[in-house]
């Protein structure tokens, strides 16, 4: 793509124009206080001072994974001191992967404006693909491709519904919620498959040095995400129909076609966790896995990715899932009840979305 | 043609960059424009005036690709052109400010002005955007137009009224546009912003390209315009040289009170 300049004009700069930008940029220090990082924190100009940032509620709901995060290690580590142990951190890593997957196209949606109610599903359906085709003696790979497909048909379905046929991504993800998991049911009979595969096995337990596979695996995602989002004209696409639809309509960005794709994406994420799951349970199971449905979009709040859509980061939602396994993590070492736990997300989530209140 | 006759954009020379003619289109029983021919030159700001519900804005969306005209013919560099979407006439070099700016908030400026016109490196989809490119192609065309955004790196969210028309006419007079459209473009403006979007439209036309301005603001179109079309209900009753005429007779045209 090539861009030409238009030639400068004969009148060269106005003395009005740069009476205004002083002006602007004069007045902007005086309320940086009230309307958060205002004119003086874009690039260029010098940044506000640190004790500005602080003060400002909009840097605390940007960063309320990272020092929640933070804060939850601190308490836990008081509470009990195997909680930052290796060992500890480690299997948290482990545990938190396919959370972390799952997150990753769970960003990619609500970067839209959407959500992906049916992503569990999704993952259970892969899951049982990956079983059925174990039980009819496919090898390993052949295995892991299926669960892929069964997950990545609901987000295929979910995004033409959505982008094509216009319907509302709440009610055509809370459908295919429903129907995902009754077809999981159905093709598994209800009943779960058990699988026996070295493959699996390394997967779940191995890893390079002390880093665990599935970890490996999220990190490798989550940057691909991150290249993706940021770094290639699809995911400034995706920013822009979530950000603004009519905008992205009349600069020629299809916006149905960017739907179709993103909940195509979430749907490969669920295949990817649904293989990571077969693995780390040793079987495939048509259990609803709603836990990772409210964990992913929990995540992606605490992340700081606006539900309205335009505003996204990789890193946020990748936090809020390792905030979110280490609340457990830390509950269960100090020994709270586990039925406690759901209390303590349903408490972090709703909080991270007050704090979103306050961002610019 | 009667109106044809009238045209004193005849008289002047060198080609019209569009010539339409003869356009018709209607929306159901309702006859739109009837009729309508209009030129605009290269270097030139053409005004196109008229009450409510005259076809202002229908022609100036059959222009751009919106619209596809039921008769007539519309000539973009003396050969005849029918743009099927908007997408063609940009690529043609006719480019659009909408009323609503169609700016995205939470992207930044370089990001809006580059917006579906990414710099990539790397071929198909493993093209990687060239940030730096676009920030620093953005920044020249903020400077070569002495626009008066803060940074091109800050989010459109941030920016006042006038700035926010600065970036989306800084975005159509990009990438060589030949023509660029405007749909009332100073109206939710402050006296002082106006003023400088004035200076902006000044400026694209002394750099050869046409302007259409479509316009409810008469000292505006007098101060700007270098020739005047005047709608109403659905034909372009008259075409004058903006010097040749005055507020007066425009309102008449406009009103019928005075026959072309």
């Amino acid at each position: 793509m090539t861009q030409q300049t238009p030639t400068p004009p004969a009148g060269s700069h106005e003395p009005a124009a740069e009476h205004m930008t002083t002006n602007r940029s004069s007045s902007s220090t005086t309320v940086t206080e009230s309307s958060g990082s205002t004119a003086g924190a874009v690039h260029g100009g010098s940044s506000p001072s640190w004790t500005h940032k602080v003060t400002d509620p909009s840097f605390w709901a940007d960063w309320a994974a990272l020092i929640g995060l933070v804060a939850l290690c601190v308490v836990f580590q008081i509470g009990n001191t195997t909680f930052l142990s290796t060992n500890n951190i480690q299997a948290m890593l482990v545990a938190a992967s396919i959370l972390v997957v799952l997150s990753l196209g769970q960003t990619f949606v609500i970067s839209t404006a959407g959500i992906d109610l049916s992503i569990a599903s999704a993952m259970t359906l892969g899951a049982v693909s990956f079983g059925s085709a174990f039980g009819n003696g496919q090898p390993i790979w052949l295995c892991c491709v299926f669960a892929v497909l069964g997950s990545a048909a609901v987000g295929v379905v979910n995004g033409l519904l959505i982008g094509v046929a216009g319907i509302t991504d709440f009610i055509v993800t809370l459908g295919t919620l429903s129907a995902a998991a009754g077809v999981a049911l159905v093709v598994s009979d209800g009943q779960p498959t058990t699988i026996f595969d070295t493959f699996l096995l390394r997967l779940s337990t191995g890893g390079i040095g002390r880093i665990g596979w599935p970890v490996v695996v999220a990190a490798v995602l989550a940057v691909i995400a991150h290249v993706v989002m940021f770094h290639t004209r699809f995911g400034t696409h995706v920013l822009a129909a979530g950000g603004s639809k009519e905008a992205a309509t009349a600069t020629g960005i299809s916006v149905g076609r960017i739907k179709v794709a993103v909940y195509s994406i979430s749907g490969t994420m669920a295949g990817i966790g649904a293989i990571l799951l077969v693995a780390r349970i040793g079987a495939s199971e048509p259990a609803a896995n709603t836990q990772f449905l409210l964990n992913s979009v929990a995540a992606v709040v605490l992340g700081g990715v606006s539900l309205f859509g335009g505003r996204a980061t990789i890193v946020g939602p990748v936090l809020g899932a390792l905030l979110l396994t280490a609340l457990a993590n830390g509950l269960t070492l100090l020994g709270v009840s586990e039925f406690y736990q759901p209390v303590a997300v349903g408490g972090v989530v709703i909080l991270a979305a007050l704090i979103t209140r306050f961002q610019k | 043609m009667t109106t044809q006759a009238n045209s004193p954009a005849s008289s002047t020379t060198g080609t019209p960059i569009i010539e339409v003619r003869d356009l018709s289109l209607a929306f159901g029983n309702v006859q739109a424009l009837k009729d309508v021919s209009l030129q605009l030159r290269p270097g030139e700001v053409t005004a196109v005036v008229g009450d409510n519900g005259a076809g202002k804005s229908t022609v100036v969306r059959c222009i751009s690709g919106i619209h596809k005209a039921d008769s007539g013919v519309i000539h973009y560099n003396g050969s005849p052109v029918s743009f099927h979407n908007p997408e063609q006439a940009r690529e043609a070099g006719i480019e659009t400010v909408h009323q609503n700016l169609a700016l995205v908030d939470d992207l930044t400026v370089w990001q809006n002005l580059y917006l579906n016109r990414e710099i990539v490196r790397g071929v198909g989809p493993l093209g990687l955007l060239d940030r730096r490119a676009m920030r620093k192609g953005a920044q020249e065309m903020v400077s070569t137009l002495a626009v008066n955004v803060p940074a091109v790196s800050s989010r459109v969210r941030r920016l006042s009224g006038g700035q926010r028309q600065a970036v989306a006419i800084c975005r159509a007079a990009g990438f060589s546009s030949k023509l660029v459209i405007m749909d009332e473009p100073t109206a939710a403006l402050g006296v002082q912003e106006t003023a400088r979007v004035e200076e902006l439209i000044i400026r694209l036309k002394s750099e050869g390209r046409a302007v259409l301005l479509i316009s409810h603001n008469f000292a505006q179109v007098l101060r700007l315009s270098d020739q005047v079309w005047v709608m109403r209900a659905g034909r372009c009753v008259a075409g004058r040289r903006t010097a040749e005429t005055d507020g007066e007779e425009i309102v008449a045209l406009i009103t019928g009170a005075k026959a072309a």
